[in-house]
């Protein structure tokens, strides 16, 4: 069998996930990059309970509980105390968070500690609500979407405002190494998994997970609906390297899809009417060109 | 609280580690579909292994890949992403 990514598995099978579950493809992804000497710190999100109940745990590597808005700040802590005792040296304390705990209630935690510059990586995956809860909004839940606190009925009360652009507030820290991944494209987030262990310094990594419970559509199409994430341009591929930008997944004008394919997959989309959509493909656009612009600006010199 | 001093590390109250693997829990129990896999059809391409979110695809002695129906949820991933329609989905009472 033809094996594309590395072989060792570092989460185990027996986890509490759900069918189909994207924060479990990313998981299993960023360990196969980040290897076995790893130290993860994990708030109140979907993968506080995946793991299992005590005293069993799916993963391989040492696992700390912590305070959902205080993610920033434990990482900082152990990388502070691995080097004051000398043990820093080939070890990678990675944060791992979901959208709510990154972009709304950890967000503060996070900032001081890309400030501080500590050896740190940061990953945070991306699941646009607050899953574990019971599907509340957050700020990383784009614009249209139904969830239980924007719920859709006569009123059409689906979220009015667009999604929160981490990775750019992280760029504005002057942050050594950002970007995003998605788990369609996992030799592509191993890759950067990797650079980020050989980068010393702050890095963070926007995971895009589809969640099959909150965003309504069958089990099944997990890989597929990511991959239309980003043929569609919703969500790019990119990285900034100390400012520079490059884009990993080029899409191609004539290769790309129209948002309709994405949001017609999914559940928490169906009421939009005709003109939601086109303000859908409209952000779209502008964003992406926004990022092409970004690119030939600020991209690696050739 | 007993009321003794706290002075070092060992003095503190013993903390909740886990120590056991998340393999006592078999989440095959959780099926309703049972992907299974057809020798004619797959050309080793392991995208059902890479794509795997509950890790149950191995391979097995002929290299072929194997589902481990222990812990495999029936998600159905593998069945969508294979290039060559060489994994279905049968109901679990069917079987």
């Amino acid at each position: 069998m033809k094996k594309t990514i590395p072989d060792i598995e570092l989460m185990e099978r027996g986890h509490q996930a759900c069918l189909g579950c994207g924060a479990a493809h990313a998981m299993r992804y960023l360990l196969k990059g980040l290897g076995p000497k790893t130290i993860a710190a994990i708030p109140a999100c979907c993968w506080a309970v995946i793991p299992g109940v005590y005293p069993y745990s799916c993963m391989d590597v040492p696992l700390q509980y912590v305070a959902f808005e205080t993610t920033g700040a434990s990482i900082s802590g152990i990388e502070a105390a691995l080097r004051a005792k000398g043990k820093k040296e080939g070890t990678t304390v990675v944060g791992w968070a979901g959208d709510g705990g990154t972009l709304d209630i950890g967000i503060q935690a996070l900032s001081g500690a890309v400030e501080r510059g500590h050896d740190v990586k940061y990953v945070c995956y991306d699941n646009e609500a607050y899953m574990n809860t019971g599907i509340q909004r957050s700020s990383a839940t784009p614009f249209g979407a139904w969830t239980t606190t924007t719920p859709v009925g006569t009123t059409k009360a689906w979220k009015l405002s667009p999604k929160k652009n981490i990775v750019e507030i992280m760029v504005a820290h002057d942050i050594p190494y950002a970007c995003t991944a998605s788990v369609a494209y996992p030799e592509d987030l191993i890759k950067k998994a990797q650079k980020m262990k050989d980068i010393t310094g702050p890095c963070f990594m926007h995971i895009y997970a589809p969640c099959p419970t909150g965003w309504k559509y069958p089990p099944e199409k997990t890989i597929e609906l990511a991959r239309l994430a980003t043929d569609t341009c919703i969500f790019p591929l990119y990285e900034v390297t100390n400012g520079k930008y490059r884009i990993t997944k080029r899409i191609k004008d004539e290769k790309k899809k129209d948002v309709l394919d994405y949001l017609r997959m999914q559940g928490r989309f169906k009421s939009l009417d005709e003109g939601a959509i086109q303000s859908i493909r409209d952000h779209v656009d502008f964003e992406w060109a926004r990022l092409l612009r970004k690119e030939e600006c600020f991209g690696e010199e050739q | 609280m007993s009321g003794k001093e706290l002075r070092c590390y060992e003095d503190l109250p013993p903390s909740p580690v886990t120590h056991d693997s998340s393999l006592v829990f078999k989440t095959g129990s959780w099926r309703t579909m049972r992907p299974v896999i057809s020798k004619e059809k797959c050309k080793l391409c392991g995208f059902c292994w890479k794509f795997c979110p509950d890790v149950s695809i191995f391979e097995d002695s002929e290299g072929y890949p194997a589902v481990d129906y222990d812990y495999c949820k029936g998600c159905g991933i593998c069945a969508n992403e294979c290039p060559f329609d060489a994994i279905t989905m049968l109901e679990e009472d069917a079987i």
